[in-house]
C-alpha cells in the first residue's frame, strides 16, 4: 500500500438507490434472541444438573414423576410442531383459510400442553413436592416452569398472529412474523426434548 | 439501623410500603432537598420554555440511533455523578473512621453507599456510556442510514432508563442493597437481607438487562446486515469490530446474569433452595453463575474502548493503524477467552490446585493480544505525526496507565499471590485502574472524538486540559495508596480501622478523589463553556481531525438519513481513501429515503416495566399484575400498529444537501 | 529470599511514613513469605515488558510529535510480519515463564497441603496444631479440639509449629485471613475448607474477615498471638480456668448476631460441636447434613420423606424469614439414632492428618502425572494404597 496510485479502485458513492430488504434482519435477528434464550435454558440445564441430586432426604424423580403422562405431554408438543409445520406450508401456498386452521389446532396442542404440565405442578404441590422442599424441585420447577412460561407466551402470540392474519391476510409482514413464531416453536420443542430426556427419563432410571 | 422484618406490616394497597421506607438519616434527606430543587427548576424551565413536546417528539420518542446514543450517554453522564458521589463518601468515611471514631456513616448507610457504587458505576454508567458510544458511532461507520431494529433501539434505552429509576428510587424510597455489587448468597437471601434493598438490585438489573441484551442483538444484527456495499468483514473499522464483538459477548452472557437472578428471586419470593444453605441449596453455585456472566462483562466494557484508542490512534498520527489484522485476531481472541476465566475471581474458595493454575494461566493467556494490541498502538505512533488533541492525550494516559493496570491483573491471576491480595485494596486498586485507566479514560477520548461530529462544534480544549490533568494526577493520588494498604494487608469494604498507621493513606487517597471531583467539574465546565462558544469551535467541514472512517464522510451532525448515498467500501479506511483519491460529493438525482417513523411505545411498554419493578419490590401485588398486563398489552397493540416507516421526501433530501454544499464550500473544502 | 525482600525496599513507597508495615510482603509465616516471594517473582517477570513499553509509549510520543519535522514520517506502513511476530511472542514467552511459576507455585502453596517446612532453614517436626475455626455473626470462634479448650476473637498459637485450620461458617459467605501468616481462605455454610500456616516468630498479629458479611463485618477482627511452646501451654491452662462450658445450648446463644465481640475463652468444648456446625444440625431434631447426602445418594427418602419436616426449632434465628409467596421456613427432621449420629459424626472428625506431600516431582524432576485438572491431586501414599493401577485414579 505504499504507493498510491492515481487510480480510485471504483466508485465511492452509490448513485443509483440502494435498497435495503426489508425486513431482512428480522431472522437473523430473532436467530440470536433465540441463541440469547437457549442460553438461559442452559444455565436452568446447568442448575438443575447440579441440584438435581439433591433431593433433601425427601422425594425423588422415581417417586414423583409419571412417565405416561409426561409422554403424553410430549406428543402433544411435537404433534404442535408437526401442526406448525403444517400452517407454513399453507402459508407459502397462499392459504390463509389453511394456515388459520392450523394455527388453531397448533393452539389446542400447545394449550393442552400447560394444562397436563399445570395438572402435574398442582398434583406435585399438593403432594407436598412444591419448590420448597428440595433444591432438587427448586431447579425442575424452575426448567420446566420456565419452558412452560415460554409455551403460554408463545400460544398469546399465537393468538395475536391468528388475528392479524385474520385482519390483514398473509402480507410480507405477517409472513415474516409467522416464521418467526415457528422458530420460536420449534425451538421449544427441542428444549422439550433436552427437559424429557435430561430431567424426566434420566431421572427414572 | 437496618429495618427488621417485624416491622413491616403489609396492606394490600401499598404492600410493604409504609413509613419506614423513609430513610431516617440526614444526609439522604439533604440529598433528597437538593435532587428535589433541581427536579423543580428543571421541569420548570421545560414549562417556562416550552419544550416538553420537543423533548417528546424529537428526543424520548426518536428511534434515530444518533440521539438513542446521546440520551444513553447523558443517562450514563447523570448517574456518573451519582456513582462518584458514593465513592466520595466511602474515601471520607474511610480517611476519618480511625482511632475509635465510627465516621461519619452507620453499618446501614456505609455498606449500601459502597453497593450502589459499584452496581451503578458498572451498569448505569459504563454500560449505557459505552452502549451509546456504539449506538452512534457504528451506524455511520458502516455507512448505515440506522440500526437493524430502530425501535428495539428506542425501547432498550428506555429500559436502561427504568433500571437506572429503580436503583435512584431506592435511596429515598426504602433502601438500596447492602451486599456488594454482586449480591452474593446467603447474604442476599431473604434471611439475611429481608428488607427491600435486594429486590431493588434484583429489578433494576432485571429491567435494564432486558434493555441491554436486546440492543446487544439489535448491534450485532446491524454490523452483519448493514454494512455499506464492499465492506467485508475484514475492512469494517476497529471501533466496528470490537463493537461486534461486544455485542456477541453482551448476547452470550447477559442471559445468564438475568437467569442467575431469576433463581435469586425465586428464593427470595418464593422460597425456593438454589442458594440457600439447606435443603440441598448451593450459594457456591451463584458465585460461580455470576462470574461466568460477570468477567466477560469485563471485556463488554472494555473492547469497544480499544477500539476507541485504534481510531484515536490512528487518526491523530495521521497514520494507518499498525497490525490491522493482528488487532482483530487479538479482540477474538479475548472474546474466546473472556469465557475461560471467571474461577479467578474465587481462587480463594477453595479449588484444588490444579482448577486454580488452569483458571489463573488461562487468565494469564488474555494478556498476550492485549499486550499485542499496545504494540499495536505503539508501532502506529511509530514513525508517525503525532497531533496532541485531547483525544489523543487519553490515549497516552491510558497506555501509561493501562499496563500498570494489566500487570497488577496479571499478578492476581498468580493463585498463591491472589490468596493474599484478594478482596484486599490492592485488588480495588487494580479494577479501578483497568476500568478507570482503560474504560473510563477511553470514553472520554470516545468523547472528545466524536462530539464534533454529534455537535458539529469542538470542546473547548482549555477546560479540556484542566480537567485532563486533574483526572490523571487524581487518578493515581486516589489508588496508588490502595495498591500499598493492599501490600499492608487491608482488605475492602472496611468501615472502621483500628491501626492508625494507616490513615494517612486513606488521607491521600481521599485527596486524589478530591482531584478527580475537580476533574469533573472542570469536564461538565467545559461541556457549558464549549456551548456558549460553539460558534467560535464551530466545524464545518464535517471532518475536524482528518479522519479516516466513514463516520467523518458526512455532515456534522450528520442529518437524520446519515448518507443521502449509499458510500461503497474498497479498503480499509473507506474515508481516508475517499479524500486520497479525490472523490468529490457526488450529485445525484435524489430519491425519497426510506426511515423508521418515531413512536413512543417504547416509552410506553418501559415505563409499565419499571412501575411492575417497583411493585414487586414492595409487595403491590395489584399493581405488578396490572402493570404486567400493561406490559403484554402495550407490546401487543405495538404489534398491530404496521406503519412503522415513512419517506423523507426528495426534495428535503435535495435541500439538505445543497445547504450541506453551499456549507462545504463557505469552509473552503 | 530474604534478599528478594531487601530488594524490594523500593516497592514500598519511600517513606512520607515511619508507620508503613507492608506486611505482605514481609510478612512473618513462611507460608506468606513463599506466596510473597512469587508475588515480587511474577512482578519482576512482568516489568522485562512492562517497562520498555511505558518508556517506549513516552518516547515514541515525544519524538513524533507533530511539530518535530526532523522525525521520520512513513503514513503507510502498518504492517510487519517479522515486528507482529515478535510483538506477539514476547508476551507469549512471559506468559510461558509465569504460567511455570504459576502451575508450580499453585500447587507448592495449595492450602490444603500439609506443610513441608517450617521456614528454609527448618524441617517440619511436629504434627500440626488442629484448629476449628467458625466465622459468626460477626466474631471468630477457635475450637482446639486436641486442648479441648475455645475461645473467641483470639487466636493462639505456637511458634514454628504447623497450624492446620479446618474452616466452617453459621450464617454467610465469610474469609480467613491472617495476613502476617499465610492467604486467606473462604469459610463457608455448611462445608469445610483446610488452610495451612504457620508463624515463624513470636507475636501479635492481626486477623480479620476479608469477605464481606453484613452489618458488623468491620468489626470482626481478631488478634492472632503466636506463643513459644511454654507460652501457648500457658494460654491453654488459662483458657482451662476460665470455667466457661461451649456446649451446644451455649452454642447456639453464642450464634446470635453480635458486633465488635471481646475475646474470651472457653474451658471445655462439646467435641462434636464444629461436626455439628459443618453439618448445620447444632439444633436438636434437625437432620445432619451428613444424613441427608447419605439418603440422596440413595434416592431420597421417597414420599414418606416430604412429610418428614418440622417448623424451625428457632423461628426468629436470623437466616430465617418466610417468603412472601411460600410456605414458612422449615427444616427436615434427623432419623437416625443417636448412636447412629454420634458415630457418623465422630468419624467425619477424625481424618487421619495428611502427610506432607512430596514435593521433589514439582521441583526437579518434572511435574506431576496428569491427573485431571479438575481433580485434587491425591496424596501419593494414598494413591498406592487404594489404587495399585496406574491411571485408575481419573476422577475427571
Amino acid at each position: 500500500m505504499s504507493t498510491v496510485s492515481p487510480q480510485a479502485p471504483g466508485d465511492f458513492w452509490e448513485v443509483e438507490p440502494h435498497h435495503h430488504h426489508e425486513g431482512a434482519s428480522t431472522s437473523i435477528g430473532f436467530w440470536v434472541y433465540l441463541m440469547s434464550d437457549c442460553l438461559m435454558f442452559a444455565i436452568l440445564f446447568a442448575t438443575f444438573g447440579v441440584l438435581g441430586g439433591s433431593y433433601a432426604a425427601g422425594p425423588g424423580p422415581k417417586d414423583l414423576f409419571d412417565l405416561e403422562l409426561v409422554a403424553l405431554n410430549t406428543a402433544f408438543l411435537l404433534l404442535s410442531s408437526i401442526t406448525y409445520g403444517l400452517a407454513m406450508l399453507a402459508m407459502v401456498k397462499n392459504n390463509k383459510g389453511g394456515t388459520l386452521g392450523w394455527l388453531a389446532v397448533t393452539l389446542v396442542f400447545g394449550l393442552a400442553f400447560l394444562a397436563v404440565e399445570l395438572y402435574e405442578f398442582s398434583h406435585l404441590i399438593h403432594l407436598g413436592a412444591g419448590p420448597q422442599r428440595s433444591a432438587f424441585l427448586s431447579s425442575f420447577f424452575a426448567l420446566v416452569g420456565t419452558h412452560g412460561l415460554h409455551v403460554a407466551f408463545g400460544c398469546l402470540w399465537l393468538v395475536t398472529l391468528m388475528i392479524q392474519v385474520g385482519q390483514r391476510g398473509l402480507i410480507p409482514a405477517n409472513r415474516r412474523r409467522l416464521s418467526c413464531l415457528s422458530m420460536f416453536w420449534h425451538f421449544l420443542d427441542v428444549i422439550w426434548i433436552g427437559v424429557f430426556t435430561f430431567v424426566y427419563l434420566l431421572g427414572m432410571i | 439501623m437496618a429495618i427488621s422484618a417485624d416491622d413491616i406490616q403489609t396492606t394490600f394497597l401499598l404492600g410493604r410500603l409504609d413509613w419506614h421506607a423513609i430513610p431516617q438519616d440526614p444526609i439522604v434527606w439533604a440529598t433528597f432537598v437538593v435532587v428535589a430543587i433541581g427536579g423543580v427548576a428543571m421541569l420548570w424551565m421545560l414549562h417556562k420554555y416550552r419544550l416538553w413536546s420537543w423533548l417528546w417528539t424529537e428526543w424520548f420518542t426518536s428511534v434515530d440511533h444518533k440521539k438513542i446514543g446521546i440520551m444513553y450517554i447523558v443517562l450514563a453522564l447523570v448517574m456518573f455523578v451519582r456513582g462518584f458521589a458514593d465513592a466520595i463518601m466511602m474515601r471520607l468515611q474511610q480517611a476519618i473512621a480511625f482511632n475509635g471514631s465510627e465516621g461519619y456513616l452507620n453499618a446501614h448507610h456505609y455498606d449500601q453507599v459502597f453497593s450502589a457504587h459499584g452496581v451503578i458505576m458498572i451498569f448505569f454508567v459504563a454500560m449505557p456510556f459505552v452502549t451509546g458510544l456504539m449506538n452512534y458511532v457504528v451506524p455511520l461507520q458502516i455507512g448505515a442510514r440506522d440500526v437493524s431494529f430502530p425501535f428495539l433501539n428506542n425501547f432498550s434505552f428506555w429500559m436502561t432508563v427504568g433500571g437506572a429509576v429503580l436503583t435512584m428510587m431506592s435511596l429515598f424510597v426504602g433502601e438500596f442493597a447492602q451486599t456488594g455489587w454482586l449480591a452474593f448468597p446467603p447474604l442476599s437471601g431473604l434471611g439475611y437481607s429481608p428488607y427491600v434493598g435486594v429486590d431493588y438490585y434484583i429489578w433494576g438489573l432485571q429491567v435494564a438487562g432486558v434493555g441491554t441484551t436486546l440492543s446487544g442483538i439489535n448491534l450485532l444484527v446491524t454490523i452483519i446486515k448493514m454494512r455499506a456495499p464492499g465492506m467485508t468483514m475484514m475492512r469494517m473499522p476497529i471501533f466496528t469490530w470490537t463493537a461486534l464483538c461486544t455485542n456477541i459477548l453482551i448476547v452470550a452472557s447477559f442471559p445468564v446474569l438475568t437467569a442467575t437472578l431469576v433463581l435469586l428471586t425465586l428464593d427470595r419470593y418464593v422460597g425456593t433452595n438454589f442458594f440457600t444453605n439447606d435443603l440441598g441449596g448451593n450459594a457456591m453455585m451463584y458465585v460461580n453463575l455470576i462470574w461466568i456472566w460477570g468477567h466477560p462483562e469485563v471485556y463488554i466494557l472494555i473492547l469497544p474502548l480499544f477500539g476507541v484508542y485504534s481510531e484515536v490512534v490512528a487518526t491523530f498520527t495521521g497514520k494507518r493503524l499498525f497490525g490491522y489484522t493482528s488487532m482483530v485476531y487479538a479482540t477474538v481472541c479475548i472474546t474466546i477467552l473472556s469465557y475461560l476465566v471467571w474461577l479467578h475471581h474465587f481462587f480463594t474458595m477453595g479449588s484444588g490446585a490444579s482448577v486454580n493454575s488452569f483458571f489463573g494461566i488461562t487468565t494469564m493467556i488474555i494478556s498476550v493480544p492485549t499486550g499485542a494490541k499496545i504494540f499495536n498502538w505503539l508501532f502506529t505512533m511509530y514513525r508517525s505525526r503525532i497531533r496532541f488533541e485531547l483525544p489523543m492525550m487519553w490515549t497516552i494516559a491510558f497506555m501509561l496507565t493501562f499496563v500498570i493496570g494489566g500487570m497488577t491483573g496479571v499478578l492476581l491471576a498468580v493463585p498463591p499471590a491472589d490468596f493474599v491480595l484478594h478482596n484486599s485494596l490492592f485488588l480495588v486498586a487494580h479494577f479501578h485502574n483497568v476500568i478507570i485507566g482503560g474504560v473510563l479514560f477511553g470514553l472520554f477520548a470516545a468523547v472528545y472524538y466524536w462530539w464534533p461530529k454529534a455537535f458539529g462544534f469542538r470542546l473547548d480544549p482549555w477546560w479540556g486540559k484542566v480537567s485532563f490533568w486533574f483526572w490523571v494526577v487524581g487518578f493515581w493520588t486516589a489508588f496508588a495508596p490502595l495498591y500499598i494498604l493492599g501490600l499492608m494487608g487491608v482488605t475492602r469494604r472496611m468501615r472502621v480501622f483500628d491501626d492508625p498507621s494507616l490513615q494517612i493513606w486513606f488521607i491521600i487517597a481521599a485527596f486524589g478523589a478530591v482531584l478527580i471531583a475537580i476533574g469533573i467539574a472542570a469536564m461538565f465546565i467545559q461541556f457549558g463553556v464549549s456551548i456558549m462558544r460553539r460558534d467560535r469551535l464551530r466545524d464545518e467541514t464535517g471532518d475536524p481531525w482528518d479522519g479516516r472512517t466513514l463516520e467523518w464522510a458526512t455532515s456534522s451532525p450528520p442529518p437524520a438519513y446519515n448518507f443521502a448515498l449509499t458510500p461503497v467500501s474498497h479498503g480499509l479506511d473507506t474515508w481516508w481513501d475517499m479524500k486520497r483519491y479525490g472523490q468529490t460529493r457526488p450529485r445525484a438525482t435524489y430519491v425519497p429515503i426510506h426511515m423508521p417513523r418515531n413512536t413512543g411505545a417504547g416509552v410506553v411498554i418501559a415505563g409499565f416495566a419499571t412501575i411492575c419493578g417497583f411493585a414487586l419490590v414492595w409487595y403491590i401485588w395489584w399493581l405488578a399484575v396490572l402493570s404486567f398486563a400493561g406490559v403484554v398489552a402495550a407490546s401487543i397493540l405495538h404489534t398491530f400498529n404496521y406503519a412503522r416507516d415513512y419517506h423523507i421526501p426528495a426534495e428535503e433530501v435535495r435541500a439538505t444537501e445543497d445547504a450541506r454544499d453551499r456549507q462545504l464550500a463557505s469552509a473552503g473544502v | 529470599m530474604t534478599h528478594h525482600l531487601k530488594r524490594l525496599s523500593w516497592l514500598a513507597p519511600l517513606p512520607l511514613l515511619a508507620g508503613c508495615k507492608p506486611v505482605v510482603l514481609a510478612p512473618s509465616g513462611d507460608v506468606a513469605a513463599r506466596q510473597a516471594e512469587l508475588l515480587v517473582q511474577s512482578t519482576l517477570l512482568m516489568l522485562i515488558i512492562i517497562v520498555p513499553v511505558m518508556a517506549l509509549t513516552v518516547w515514541f510520543a515525544w519524538r513524533y510529535r507533530a511539530t518535530n519535522k526532523r522525525a521520520s514520517y512513513d503514513p503507510d506502513w502498518d504492517h510487519s510480519t517479522k515486528l507482529e511476530l515478535v510483538i506477539w511472542a514476547i508476551p507469549l514467552m512471559i506468559i510461558i515463564c509465569l504460567g511455570a511459576l504459576t502451575w508450580v507455585g499453585t500447587h507448592l502453596l495449595d492450602p490444603y497441603r500439609p506443610l513441608d517446612r517450617i521456614s528454609a532453614e527448618k524441617p517440619v517436626e511436629q504434627a500440626p496444631l488442629q484448629v476449628q475455626v467458625v466465622a459468626m455473626d460477626w466474631k471468630w470462634l477457635f475450637i482446639y479440639p486436641e486442648q479441648g479448650v475455645a475461645s473467641v476473637n483470639q487466636l493462639a498459637v505456637p511458634v514454628d509449629r504447623p497450624v492446620e485450620f479446618t474452616l466452617t461458617s453459621t450464617s454467610v459467605m465469610n474469609a480467613f485471613y491472617i495476613p502476617a501468616m499465610a492467604g486467606m481462605i473462604y469459610a463457608m455454610p455448611g462445608m469445610q475448607t483446610t488452610l495451612h500456616g504457620v508463624f515463624n516468630a513470636p507475636g501479635e498479629y492481626q486477623g480479620l474477615a476479608s469477605h464481606y458479611s453484613g452489618h458488623g463485618f468491620s468489626g470482626m477482627r481478631f488478634k492472632a498471638v503466636a506463643l513459644d511452646g511454654a507460652g501457648f501451654e500457658d494460654w491453654v491452662a488459662q483458657a482451662a480456668d476460665s470455667g466457661r462450658t461451649l456446649d451446644r445450648a451455649r452454642y447456639l446463644e453464642l450464634e446470635k448476631p453480635s458486633e465488635n465481640v471481646a475475646p474470651m475463652a472457653f474451658a471445655s468444648v462439646d467435641p462434636q460441636l464444629f461436626q455439628r456446625v459443618v453439618n448445620m444440625c447444632v439444633e436438636e431434631g434437625r437432620m445432619c447434613m451428613a444424613e441427608m447426602m447419605a439418603y440422596d445418594a440413595q434416592g431420597g427418602l421417597g414420599l414418606p420423606g416430604i412429610a418428614n419436616i418440622a417448623a424451625l426449632t428457632d423461628p426468629d434465628i436470623r437466616g430465617a424469614a418466610r417468603p412472601v409467596l411460600g410456605l414458612p421456613p422449615f427444616q427436615v427432621s434427623g432419623i437416625c439414632s443417636v448412636e447412629e449420629l454420634e458415630q457418623m459424626l465422630a468419624s467425619a472428625g477424625t481424618t487421619e492428618p495428611a502427610a506432607p506431600r512430596d514435593l521433589s516431582p514439582i521441583r526437579g524432576r518434572g511435574l506431576d502425572a496428569p491427573q485431571g485438572i479438575f481433580g485434587r491431586q491425591p496424596v501419593p501414599g494414598q494413591l498406592t494404597q487404594s489404587v495399585p493401577q496406574d491411571g485408575a485414579d481419573q476422577n475427571l
